[in-house]
């Protein structure tokens, strides 16, 4: 089969089981509906493994083909096109596969619903989304130009918020999502202004003209505010990270993620974990030469990441919902990758994707095993001592936990200890800054994790538990687990290599040569992923890792009075932590509220003083007044209007002989 | 032989008296509709005085039409006449005032 054929294949096939199962649930039937759309993400899934094995194994150069021409506009082509290459295969992978086990998972997962009537076709429409969804991430990742790029990512936002609205009827729920969608929106605003300075300075959508001509544009400078001169890259490169900031939730845009646990909990692992937010990470390392032009925003992307990074862990420390933990433990990460990309070490950060997309796909799963398990109960203070009920729910949490907290050997370790060494090495502009908040966020990171897994698994049970027949999750739950929990345990070893060294994203990433500190590692420091784990044994990550759990033992396990004390001693601290730092507060007050009070000045200043009484009401107004005025001349007596015709006719007649 | 000016002065008169007949007239539209009638005769003795001094016929023929038209004239005013006093119980010029604005 022709390449581009089986490319086609790949981005279509979702499509197909998503019109099949949306348009034609009824008739299909359940069984039809999961049937049908699994069995076109498996035909995705092998294919990506094929188109995976030919670019990443074999190493083929890349593949930049356009498969149609939509239209063309004063020379910008509107295309639909492919750019192959490791980035983009790793990624077609990593989305089919991990789309592939939620497909499964949901199966039994959305198996009953009381929020639906039995005849509501809420279970094909639900495939039908997720199936919509590993379309549009696919036209994202598999995009050679911004227009496909711009397409796949408004696809996954659209997707993202049917999804996370999916219980229609909660309203919290539906806030969730409106607020998703709005955030996004922000995002957005700069990243189509971004694709705008790219049309405006390189006439062109297409990805390999845009890095040909960049070259060129080095100096330019672009004026925004009249005095004041920016390169005309950095606002790029900017711009296009802001989108990447609504879309990977970097603050202060990440307000919408931690409220998508609103949707079911296969979402909240495919879409708001493990692929969809690591979609402006990917458009970061696929735009690498435009990025490695401008040491500011490489700065901006940094500081932001590291402050996601650990702003967030620390509100982790807090939640009482398992899947708020670890949504907040995914916005932590995602600050960690994005920390990597402000380093220049965009391939360190797409392994932490990799890594981060199986890990926390398991954790959330496991989560929503749990939470299956406890009947639709999600707080952690009503579980405990689950462990011996749910065995493989146990084992493949503690595998992702540990992964998550960057434990030797897991597949997490390699990733986050390659952005914390990438980070030291950097010099960009607060980097050492940065790094301190890098290593707070281990810390915080371990000890949240803990918590959350000291909670659900061990200590005492507690009355709910004890009342309630608690069993291990059907299969169709507990395999998906069973297969991520073999890449979040392993992948790190044979990837750690390339990944330094470069090779791995050779034809995709584009690092100058003063930037490129995962080459300066891998010279100096790298001796192999075996002694790269016992070296890091005397590591301060580790160490702070380590510490992270044995707090959250010490705390959670043998002294669980403890917490209580430390929450009365500083209801200070706690109050700012519970209200997540006052973002949703600051949104409130300023953009809510400033947007309110905007609306009614144009509402009552503009529209109603101005436009309908001073324009409207006064013009008629002003016929009535001057009808009035003029209708006392009308008497109503013949003899008037006779004098004055007569004298009329006089006037006309003098003015006529003079 | 009478002058043409007498003519003249004798419509000009009879067109005054129509005039202030028509202005001054405060109670009965039959006055009203006479003095109607002594404005268009007035304009006839015109006609008539200046067809015979300028010996053309066709200041005659107009006087003819005139006449005519006062005829159909009256006659319509009349049924008009009698058609308000049916509503309004009252012909008196006064009381008519329903053009009022």
């Amino acid at each position: 089969m022709a390449l581009k054929f089986i490319l086609t294949l790949i981005l279509l096939s979702p499509l197909f089981g998503a019109v099949a199962a949306g348009l034609f649930g009824r008739r299909i039937g359940r069984r039809g509906a999961h049937t049908i759309t699994i069995f076109g993400v498996a035909v995705s899934t092998l294919l990506s493994a094929y188109v995976f094995y030919l670019f990443v194994l074999e190493g083929r150069s890349p593949f930049n083909d356009s498969l149609y021409t939509w239209l063309v506009s004063d020379g910008i082509k509107f295309e639909l096109g492919f750019m192959i290459d490791s980035l983009s295969a790793t990624m077609m992978l990593v989305v089919t596969f991990v789309s592939l086990m939620v497909h499964i998972y949901t199966v039994g997962y959305m198996d009953h619903d009381d929020d639906y009537g039995p005849n509501n076709p809420y279970y094909q429409r639900f495939f039908s989304y997720i199936s919509l969804f590993t379309f549009s991430m696919l036209s994202l990742v598999m995009a050679n130009n911004f227009l496909q790029l711009f397409f796949g990512w408004e696809a996954v936002g659209l997707v993202s918020y049917l999804l996370i609205g999916f219980y229609m009827k909660r309203e919290s729920a539906i806030q969730a999502n409106l607020k998703a969608f709005l955030v996004n929106r922000v995002g957005d605003f700069g990243f189509i202004l971004g694709i705008a300075v790219v049309v405006m300075y390189f006439n062109t959508l297409d990805y390999n003209e845009f890095f040909a001509g960049l070259a060129a544009h080095k100096n330019t400078m672009i004026t925004i505010i009249p005095g004041v001169e920016w390169s005309m890259i950095t606002v790029l490169a900017i711009m296009l990270f802001i989108g990447a900031m609504g879309k990977s939730a970097q603050m202060p845009l990440h307000v919408w993620l931690p409220e998508s646990m609103e949707g079911p909990t296969p979402i909240s692992a495919l879409i708001h974990a493990a692929t969809m937010v690591t979609a402006g990470i990917f458009m970061v390392a696929r735009l690498s030469p435009a990025y490695e032009m401008s040491e500011a925003a490489l700065s901006f992307i940094m500081i932001i990441g590291a402050l996601t990074a650990f702003m967030m862990g620390l509100l982790g420390i807090i939640q009482d919902d398992i899947k708020r933990v670890v949504a907040y433990s995914t916005l932590s990460q995602l600050g960690y990758m994005t920390a990597a990309l402000g380093a220049s070490a965009y391939a360190a950060g797409m392994f932490h994707v990799l890594t981060h997309a199986f890990f926390k796909a398991l954790l959330f799963l496991a989560a929503g095993s749990v939470i299956l398990a406890m009947h639709h109960i999600q707080d952690i203070r009503q579980m405990g001592g689950l462990k011996k009920y749910m065995p493989i729910t146990y084992w493949s949490m503690l595998i992702g936990s540990l992964a998550l907290i960057g434990f030797p050997g897991f597949s997490g370790f390699f990733s986050k200890d390659s952005i914390l060494l990438a980070v030291s090495e950097s010099d960009t502009y607060g980097a050492s800054f940065a790094m301190v908040l890098l290593l707070i966020a281990v810390f915080v990171t371990a000890f949240y994790s803990f918590r959350m897994f000291f909670l659900v698994f061990h200590g005492k049970e507690s009355e709910y538990v004890k009342a309630h027949e608690i069993k291990e999750s059907p299969g169709v739950v507990t395999w998906p687990l069973i297969a991520l929990s073999i890449p979040a345990l392993m992948m790190g070893w044979p990837l750690i290599g390339p990944i330094l060294s470069g090779t791995y994203f050779a034809d995709a990433i584009q690092v100058t040569g003063e930037h490129d500190v995962l080459g300066r590692i891998y010279e100096g420091q790298y001796h192999g992923a075996f002694n790269m784990v016992i070296h890091s044994l005397t590591t301060l990550p580790v160490i702070l890792a380590l510490s992270g759990v044995f707090l959250a033992w010490l705390l959670y396990i043998k002294k669980p009075e403890i917490p209580g004390k430390i929450k009365k001693a500083c209801p200070r601290g706690f109050y700012v932590l519970d209200n997540a730092f006052g973002f949703d507060r600051l949104n409130e007050i300023v953009f809510v509220d400033g947007m309110r009070k905007l609306g009614s000045f144009f509402t009552n200043s503009i529209d109603i003083k101005m436009i309908d009484t001073g324009m409207v009401r006064n013009t008629f107004m002003s016929v009535a007044h001057s009808a009035a005025a003029l209708k006392t001349a009308q008497t109503g007596y013949l003899y008037h209007y006779a004098f004055v015709m007569i004298f009329g006719l006089l006037a006309m007649l003098a003015w006529v002989l003079w | 032989m009478i002058a043409l000016s007498d003519y003249l002065i004798f419509g000009a008169v009879l067109f005054t008296i129509s005039m202030a007949g028509i202005f001054l007239n405060r109670k009965n539209i039959i006055i009203l509709l006479m003095s109607i009638e002594l404005l268009l005769l007035a304009v006839n003795t015109n006609f008539v005085a200046f067809s015979y001094y300028l010996n053309d016929v066709t200041g005659q023929i107009f006087v003819f039409f005139i006449l005519t038209v006062a005829a159909a004239e009256a006659a319509i005013g009349l049924a008009i006449i009698v058609l308000v006093f049916r509503n309004r119980k009252s012909i008196n010029v006064d009381d008519l005032d329903s053009l009022k604005g």
